[in-house]
């Protein structure tokens, strides 16, 4: 469970941060105050959509990192033989992130009201997207004519589920993406577009780190390091 | 109080955010059925909520006749005993009181107590009740079910959960179960992401944090810490449906059944302990910390006084939801842990007595020469104060190793628990219907009826638990079917269980009438004005009982002062409303 109590403090002190800017140790039984004293910035100066995805991305990274958390304990228990990584999946890591680097450029050509790179750069990612999830079906398939099937280990089982719960978010991330797209093409103006795209250019970068380190999980590279901290912690 | 004052002298800066666009419904279905307005929502979550805690009701009277009568009932044979516990339990905790809270007063007063129109994502919003009420009907289907619904206790601690000898274990109950428990957590993220987003961003001008009321600092600590708990449940239950639909060994350990060795092998039960009560003992806070807010609020209100420390309660909520993390495995002791561990969990859930004490320590003080009212808000939030100090004394017996290890697993616990999260957040809840009900529908609830709900529901719920604190002392086990006349259930214990059965029974149907109430002064009730306990929140400052689509009238209101201006010296009423400004800087203004 440490691994999610990192995850929380870290959390913990954005919470913190933002608080210590919101006057918690003011008086406000002194403040009654007229109108001119109002201040006008209430709120933060964000969209709102886009702190509500940043609530909705916290969620995310917990049930995540519950996952995580679940994956090192159940790891140093007696039966657990690792699970060998099919190379298809270096190929779906690259087709995600080249989808993410295209948003980007998707976003940054809806500032510049670029309407015809935004478009294709919008394309490119959808399409990309795709190729990452047939990609991890192809790996699950390749991995089931290995033998290496849901049940037999606990290493699989993990595998097979958190995957799954990755290209589950990233399958919802692609009808939000795909209605974008769509409404680009239907020539709505960049301008217009730029909150969405801002919007699925952030969801996708997180769910792209999400798999970078669900990746490193899987291949056994976050061991040594998970090594180094129980030694530290005992 | 309804209109703005807007002089020249009285410059209102203009509002930074555009008015939210609302939606407005055209049809009887989207205005009533698929509304996307949070004040619908509320209601619709809390008549789903109080219907199926009915069912829960029911429930618990069955379980309490068998105890009290066992064997007379022969329909409740050991399997449907557990099946009863099992659903009163997960019913209870979260298809009510979370829902309830969060989904019903969360969504009815975080927009009209913060001065905004609606919730910030009003569609989600709809869907979040709509995937509710899916999971509700994904659980009440358990009972119909092929084997019924599952047995395994609330808390489904596998191997038994899944396992053959545990009613729907091998059925559909356990599937049912875990396939509601995931639809009520994506249901309530939707919700729980607006609850949070509107507190951030849909705030009335000069409604600064510190000026919220105190049962908007609940709710909204409350939904921080759910939205990060519930993943933990989320997990667990996905991982718990692998197991027992797909053969994966999570938690499942190699066992035999009926002589015959079970696919399973490895797994770790205690890895899914972790994991639900991770979920768990946040739950326990995500229920309590909206009834707080709430009580702070009604003691306010009718003892006409401020609220004593508004600071260090505020404090103490944000400081009780963050202790709260870190205290899951005081639930797990008696399921072995390294000593180290069991010393730090239960430091820090003592440790979380400190902040909790401030709050009642602040409750009692700010009634303290107060004007009491003794409404029936008023009497539910005194039995809250007394049933949760009582509750949370017994909690810090449970809190110690060496004392828990004797009382884990008696009634002593059913009792403590019962106390501190179930009849102290119901007293708020019915305090809550009583204070908004004339806010909801423009009428008051019969006062007769009211006091007599009230006083048998509390003097009841005392004779319930109280007797069981003194039976778990015996060593009288919960969960048991039938104890059988032994050391732990002298003659004199089976009588306090016959007396305990009686009490419950009366406390369940003092209910009737409070459902009765609700919809006798539906039509009937005495009419209830605008405002009618004189308070100062937003809510009550609406043009027009009950508040309209949108809330507020053409103009959103400014926030001038907090939530607490009662008997302020000097004030022409004991009441001084959050919209109106301070009248010296008025003349003032006017002077010059």
């Amino acid at each position: 469970m440490s691994v999610i109590l990192i995850f929380l403090a870290g959390l913990a002190s954005i919470i913190i941060w933002w608080m210590a800017q919101q006057r918690l140790t003011s008086k406000p039984w002194l403040e009654a105050g007229r109108a001119s004293e109002i201040s006008a910035i209430t709120r933060s100066p964000l969209p709102t959509a886009k702190i509500g995805l940043g609530v909705f991305l916290a969620v995310v990274g917990a049930l995540f990192t519950l996952f995580i958390s679940a994956y090192f304990m159940r790891m140093g228990l007696q039966d657990w033989w690792a699970i060998p990584l099919p190379s298809v999946l270096w190929a779906n890591t690259a087709a995600l992130v080249i989808s993410s680097v295209a948003l980007e450029k998707a976003k940054s050509s809806a500032l510049q009201n670029d309407a015809s790179t935004m478009k294709l750069a919008l394309l490119i990612s959808f399409a990309t997207a795709i190729g990452f999830l047939l990609g991890q079906a192809f790996a699950w398939r390749e991995l089931v004519s290995a033998g290496y099937v849901l049940a037999d280990n606990p290493a699989n089982s993990f595998f097979y589920m958190i995957t799954g719960m990755h290209g589950l978010h990233i399958l919802g991330g692609l009808l939000v993406l795909g209605r974008t797209t769509l409404r680009v093409w239907q020539n709505e103006t960049p301008g217009h577009a730029q909150l969405s795209i801002d919007l699925c250019a952030m969801y996708w970068h997180f769910m792209l780190i999400v798999w970078l380190i669900i990746f490193a999980l899987f291949a056994g590279w976050a061991n040594d390091f998970v090594e180094i901290c129980r030694q530290l912690l005992s | 109080m309804v209109n703005i004052p807007s002089s020249i002298n009285d410059p209102i800066p203009p509002a930074e955010v555009e008015d939210v666009e609302l939606y407005h419904p055209h049809s009887w279905w989207t205005t009533y059925v698929f509304s996307q307005d949070a004040k619908v929502i509320a209601i619709q979550y809390s008549l789903t909520a109080i219907a199926i805690g009915l069912v829960a009701l029911v429930l618990s009277w069955l379980m309490r006749l068998q105890l009290g009568f066992p064997g007379v009932f022969t329909f409740i044979d050991a399997d449907r005993y557990y099946q009863f516990i099992t659903m009163h339990g997960m019913i209870m905790v979260i298809y009510l009181l979370t829902a309830l809270f969060l989904g019903g007063f969360g969504n009815y007063l975080i927009p009209l107590m913060l001065g905004a129109r609606d919730m910030v994502f009003p569609y989600a919003n709809m869907l979040s009740y709509w995937i509710y009420l899916l999971a509700v009907l994904v659980l009440v289907a358990g009972f119909f079910a092929p084997g019924g619904p599952t047995g395994a206790g609330w808390t489904l601690y596998p191997p038994q959960a899944v396992l053959s000898g545990t009613p729907g274990g091998q059925d559909w109950g356990i599937i049912l179960m875990l396939s509601s428990l995931i639809l009520f957590i994506i249901g309530f993220t939707m919700g729980g992401l607006n609850y949070v987003v509107t507190v951030l961003q849909g705030r009335a001008r000069g409604m600064t944090l510190m000026r919220m009321p105190l049962t908007i600092w609940g709710i909204f600590t409350a939904t921080v810490m759910a939205l990060l708990a519930f993943p933990a449940l989320f997990v667990a239950s996905v991982m718990m449906l692998f197991d027992r639909v797909l053969g994966t060994s999570f938690f499942m350990p190699a066992i035999a059944e009926m002589g015959a060795q079970l696919q399973y092998g490895g797994g770790s039960p205690i890895l899914f302990q972790h994991l639900f009560w991770f979920f768990g003992h946040p739950e326990v806070y995500i229920v309590a910390l909206p009834a707080f807010g709430i009580v702070s609020d009604l003691i306010s209100v009718h003892a006409r006084k401020n609220i004593f420390g508004y600071r260090m309660m505020v404090w103490a909520i944000v400081v009780i939801g963050a202790l709260s993390f870190v205290v899951w495995a005081h639930h797990m002791y008696v399921s072995g842990m390294n000593p180290n561990f069991g010393f730090f969990f239960a430091t820090t859930t003592l440790i979380i007595a400190v902040p909790t004490a401030i709050k009642v320590y602040n409750w009692v003080l700010t009634l303290w020469r107060g004007d009491i009212h003794l409404t029936i808000p008023m009497l539910f939030a005194l039995g809250f104060i007394v049933t949760f100090v009582n509750g949370g004394l017994t909690g810090l017996f449970l809190g110690n190793v060496v004392v828990d290890v004797p009382l884990s697993d008696t009634m002593f616990v059913v009792a403590h628990f019962h106390m501190v999260m179930g009849v102290a957040p119901i007293m708020v809840i019915f305090g809550a219907i009583y204070h908004w009900y004339p806010k909801i529908t423009g009428r008051m609830l019969d006062e007769t009826m009211g006091r007599v709900h009230f006083w048998v529901t509390f003097l009841g719920a005392y004779l319930i638990f109280f007797p069981m604190h003194y039976l778990g002392l015996l060593g009288a086990p919960r969960r048991y079917h039938e104890i059988g006349e032994s050391v732990v259930n002298p003659p004199s214990a089976h009588d306090l269980n016959v007396f305990i059965t009686v009490m419950a029974l009366i406390v369940g149907a003092a209910q009737i009438l409070f459902l009765f109430n609700a919809a006798w002064s539906l039509r009937r009730g005495k009419d209830a004005g605008g405002n009618p306990w004189r308070a100062t929140t937003l809510e009550w400052q609406t043009p027009t009982t009950p508040p309209p689509h949108g809330n507020f009238g053409k103009e959103l209101p400014v926030v001038y002062r907090w939530a607490y201006d009662y008997s302020v010296p000097g004030a022409p009423e004991d009441f001084i409303p959050q919209n109106e400004p301070d009248p010296e800087h008025r003349s003032r203004e006017h002077a010059t």
